[in-house]
């Protein structure tokens, strides 16, 4: 038998919390967030840094997070990494959390901050074993609680949470009001980088409108230090609304849930793109763009969590990639859309960069604001703006 | 990109005898490039001056000399054997240093011989300190404020600028020997004179001190159409000060946010493009200041370095293989991942548990010798652990030292406070111990980070098994019930150790452990952190578990030897 239980605390007041999967197996630990009982899809990712960033990001919504590396916290919490004004995800499940942060930049510790925020946690599980289930089995639904303990009647909970196939989480998700956006990307973390005022931008820069799915903030930051002028719109902005902003761009960002399911984005942002409006997507954005189109997504078995991906484009360059999806584009589905690959994910060869062969339209299906992650495609953001100005996509 | 086919022998040049900086990690490193060399169906021509290497054994070359690693001897090689290409980048300094004096002295002109791995420029523009420095301020990099001296008069100008204490390095030695730390002129004038003796070149660097900065590194790779990974980060546990070859290291690097550690990837590859490593693998040492996150750039080896053997073993990603095949012209998109064999080795490592590796020293056999640890490497050897948790990790690695400890535990030492600030603050082997001492005269965490310069989240962990282990004493074997067991098999506590403090013995502890159901088990390195499955049957023991991960095709019977 195996030997994995809550490990290790010398804290005697620990509380209890558990994760029941759908297929039944149950995941005992110590309770190190908010209290209470939520069901979620569960996700694993892979990259070593970034809690923060990932809790923050809105594309995790209606999802808990099994982080794979082991030690997570350990530098606590920095609130201006946050990406967004809230935690998204259910639940974060960890091997061990650090109790203290240690970092010269931290404002509190991860466990204050999941408790602040209302995230449940969990530690002293098993989190290679879950990891390896969903590997097999692909995606699972479970619950998380520390109120309950009763596995039979969890189990019914996890069984019938909705698949997240067919939701629109983005409504959910999305600011309720048009606002613009001018921060730029930050100094480098020692200070000591490039300057905040390299970026201001300019009264006559290309105005771009960013719909809001779930934007994470450093694709903002990205887009402003690359020198456009910004203004985010509600998932649910008609067409002559973004037209009225007078764009001379037009962004579609991250988000979660299935991109199938956004049907009024597809209406409207194909009345935009046919209008000869350059546009960029990401993740979320580059999915809705293949519906724009005519082509197909569908849900992976587990999707890409994490930060080490290669991204394969067709003229040979690769970059390590921040990534982060459950649903892909469906290749052979490009075909009549007039959209063509440009990036396939080095380790599946799954569908990871397209573009339009006549507009000015392309999309990643990665995350070349990183945060966390490498920071490799960040050109992808001067690509866009180089189209905006020139009408001509740079040359690679 | 094809491998490169007008190549026909490759010449390699290992790292002679064994000496302290340079070990067998080169004989690894050596041999794992020959072997994927070979594969490819080149000849190889190897010199190494030591019998005591799997490089040197008849089958592994197709032809080997063992001959002194000189000028004169490689030369008459080269005229013999006709190398198109040599190799000189998996062969430590010697082979470096070596490869860089054929060059000089104008022997690979003569014969044609091209270097691959790293040009002529490229090893001095590293090597350099003034080359190096000026390089990082090209790319906006900061480097420590430093000044060269090739004489005493120059030196003593030099010190006058840059304040005591300061760090003494000279140019082109192996793990820092000749350099070292001065707090006052008299050791100053001592360590500048024997550095600039030793230096090849007779030139000495005289760099601010940061010591009581956090150290790190990056194992970084390049390919000849500028992909660029980086295989695994490193956090030394000791601060600057003590050389990174004599500290306890973790990977990966621990208490970095993500913004700052992708800050020093990109530092690190920005470095690597300076100084025009084309392919390979490459290290680079980082400082940071824990108050205030400011990045100072140590060096960089443009070469396989000694913590490439630790880096490989670390992630499952063999580097010096994979830096012969990118000097022959392959790029990492070409290469196959060895653990997964389906995904291609140009990613990123992602790795699900912690590594330790510590130093082993050897002063009991020259008691004469000052065991004060500084910038000039003292130890003769290291042992590398992985667990599934620091703690583990950590109290695995210091029962591999052999060095008689079961564990982080020990008598119980009684020391005044001068004492103990004394050993605390004084880099020495022994060392983690009085941290241990410390804890238990109840020391708080930061009065320890404070003496030692050790990073609190690392000294939180040393805290918590300091006191497990204290509690440990005098306890009766069978008391341990399944959640205690369990809770400090987790933690790393050896059946040796908790034998020593029931006063019962290993067998019975084992005994006592099974009638608990509390056994070890063991889990794969598998490059991915279990996105992927692992087709290559490399394992490490813990008690963290619950799924048996031993691959069918090992479950035959086994000898041990």
């Amino acid at each position: 038998m195996g030997s994995d239980l809550p490990a290790s605390s010398t804290d005697n007041a620990q509380r209890p919390a558990i994760l029941v999967l759908e297929d039944g197996s149950t995941f005992p630990g110590i309770s190190v967030g908010a209290e209470g009982e939520r069901a979620f899809e569960l996700v694993f990712n892979t990259a070593m840094t970034g809690y923060q960033e990932i809790l923050t990001d809105p594309s995790y919504a209606g999802q808990g997070v099994v982080m794979t590396y082991p030690q997570i916290g350990n530098y606590g919490i920095a609130l201006a990494d946050d990406e967004s004004d809230r935690c998204w995800a259910n639940a974060l499940i960890m091997r061990q959390l650090s109790p203290r942060a240690s970092n010269w930049r931290a404002d509190m510790t991860l466990g204050e901050y999941l408790e602040q925020r209302d995230v449940l946690g969990i530690e002293g599980v098993d989190t290679r074993e879950i990891t390896l289930k969903l590997r097999e089995h692909g995606a699972l639904r479970a619950v998380m609680s520390t109120q309950r303990f009763d596995v039979e009647s969890l189990v019914e909970i996890a069984r019938n949470h909705p698949s997240l196939e067919g939701q629109d989480l983005a409504a959910r998700v999305s600011c309720a009001a048009p606002y613009p956006w001018d921060e730029p990307l930050p100094p480098d973390p020692d200070g000591k980088g490039r300057s905040t005022t390299d970026s201001l931008i300019a009264p006559d820069a290309p105005h771009v409108v960013c719909y809001d799915f779930g934007v994470k903030r450093n694709i903002l930051r990205c887009l402003v230090s690359t020198g456009l002028r910004l203004t985010v719109v509600p998932a649910k902005t008609s067409a002559e609304e973004v037209l009225a902003l007078k764009p001379d761009g037009l962004f579609l960002s991250n988000g979660p849930g299935d991109p199938a399911a956004i049907t009024y984005a597809h209406e409207e942002v194909r009345k935009l793109v046919q209008g000869g409006l350059p546009t960029f997507g990401i993740c979320l954005g580059h999915q809705i763009l293949a519906h724009v189109f005519g082509a197909s997504t569908y849900k992976m078995k587990f999707g890409h969590h994490g930060a080490n991906h290669p991204v394969v484009e067709t003229n040979g360059r690769i970059d390590i990639s921040s990534q982060n999806h459950g649903f892909a584009v469906d290749a052979e589905s490009l075909e009549p859309s007039g959209l063509r690959i440009t990036h396939r994910n080095g380790n599946d060869g799954t569908v990871a960069g397209m573009e339009h062969e006549s507009l000015p339209v392309f999309s990643v299906q990665y995350h070349p604001e990183a945060a966390p992650g490498p920071h490799d495609p960040q050109h992808l953001f001067q690509r866009f703006k180089h189209w905006i100005v020139t009408g001509r996509p740079a040359k690679i | 990109m094809p491998r490169r086919t007008e190549i026909e022998t490759i010449l390699v040049i290992g790292s002679g005898p064994i000496i302290i900086g340079q070990a067998c990690e080169f004989d690894y490193s050596g041999t794992q490039a020959i072997r994927a060399l070979r594969e490819e169906g080149y000849r190889i021509v190897l010199v190494n001056s030591n019998p005591a290497t799997i490089m040197t054994d008849p089958e592994l070359a197709d032809a080997t000399y063992v001959e002194p690693i000189s000028v004169e001897f490689i030369e008459k090689i080269i005229e013999k054997e006709k190398p198109s290409v040599i190799l000189p980048t998996l062969g430590g300094q010697t082979a470096l240093n070596t490869a860089l004096e054929l060059f000089d002295s104008g022997v690979l002109e003569k014969h044609g011989v091209e270097m691959i791995g790293a040009e002529a420029a490229v090893i001095r523009k590293a090597e350099d300190r003034d080359e190096f420095r000026q390089a990082m301020d090209n790319i906006g990099l900061k480097s420590a404020p430093s000044e060269i001296a090739h004489s005493m008069d120059e030196a003593q100008a030099a010190v006058e600028k840059i304040g005591l204490p300061c760090v003494i390095r000279p140019a082109f030695t192996l793990g820092g020997s000749g350099g070292g730390i001065a707090y006052n002129q008299e050791e100053f004038e001592q360590i500048a004179a024997r550095g600039i003796r030793l230096s090849p070149v007779n030139e000495i660097l005289i760099e601010k001190s940061l010591l009581g900065w956090k150290e790190f590194e990056m194992e970084v790779m390049r390919d000849r159409k500028d992909n660029c990974v980086i295989v695994c980060s490193i956090e030394n546990l000791d601060p600057m000060g003590v050389h990174t070859g004599d500290s306890i290291t973790v990977a990966p690097a621990q208490t970095l946010t993500d913004r700052e550690y992708q800050h020093m990837r990109d530092a690190s590859f920005a470095i690597m493009r300076e100084i025009g490593v084309e392919t390979g693998g490459s290290n680079v040492q980082f400082a940071l200041n824990p108050a205030d996150g400011e990045l100072i750039v140590i060096e960089m080896n443009p070469r396989v370095s000694r913590s490439s053997a630790l880096a490989s073993k670390a992630t499952g990603f063999p580097i010096a293989k994979f830096a012969a095949k990118l000097a022959v012209g392959y790029t990492l998109d070409e290469i196959q991942n060895d653990i997964t064999k389906e995904t291609p080795a140009c990613f990123e490592p992602s790795i699900d548990y912690v590594v330790t590796k510590m130093p082993r020293f050897a002063f009991e056999k020259f008691p004469l010798s000052d065991s004060t640890l500084g910038t000039q490497m003292k130890s003769v050897g290291e042992t590398m652990a992985i667990g599934r948790t620091f703690e583990e990790s950590f109290q695995k690695a210091l029962r591999g030292l052999e060095v008689g400890r079961v564990g982080f535990s020990g008598k119980r030492r009684e020391f005044t406070p001068e004492e103990l600030a004394h050993k605390l603050s004084r880099p020495a082997p022994g060392r983690i111990f009085a941290v241990y001492d410390a804890f238990l005269q109840r020391y708080t965490v930061e009065e320890v980070a404070r003496l030692t310069g050790i990073d609190t989240w690392i000294l939180a962990f040393l805290e918590r098994l300091a006191h497990a282990d204290a509690t440990l004493e005098g306890r009766v074997l069978t008391d341990f019930g399944v959640n205690e067991m369990r809770t400090l098999k987790q933690m790393g506590f050896s059946d040796a150790r908790l034998a020593e403090a029931t006063n019962s013995s290993e067998a019975a502890v084992r005994a006592h452990r099974k009638e608990l159901g509390i056994a070890v088990g063991f889990r794969l390195v598998d490059t991915c952190a279990g996105e992927f499955e692992a087709r290559t049957p490399y394992l490490y023991s813990t008690y963290h578990w619950t799924r048996d991960e031993i691959p069918m095709q090992s479950k035959r019977r086994k000898v041990i030897i």
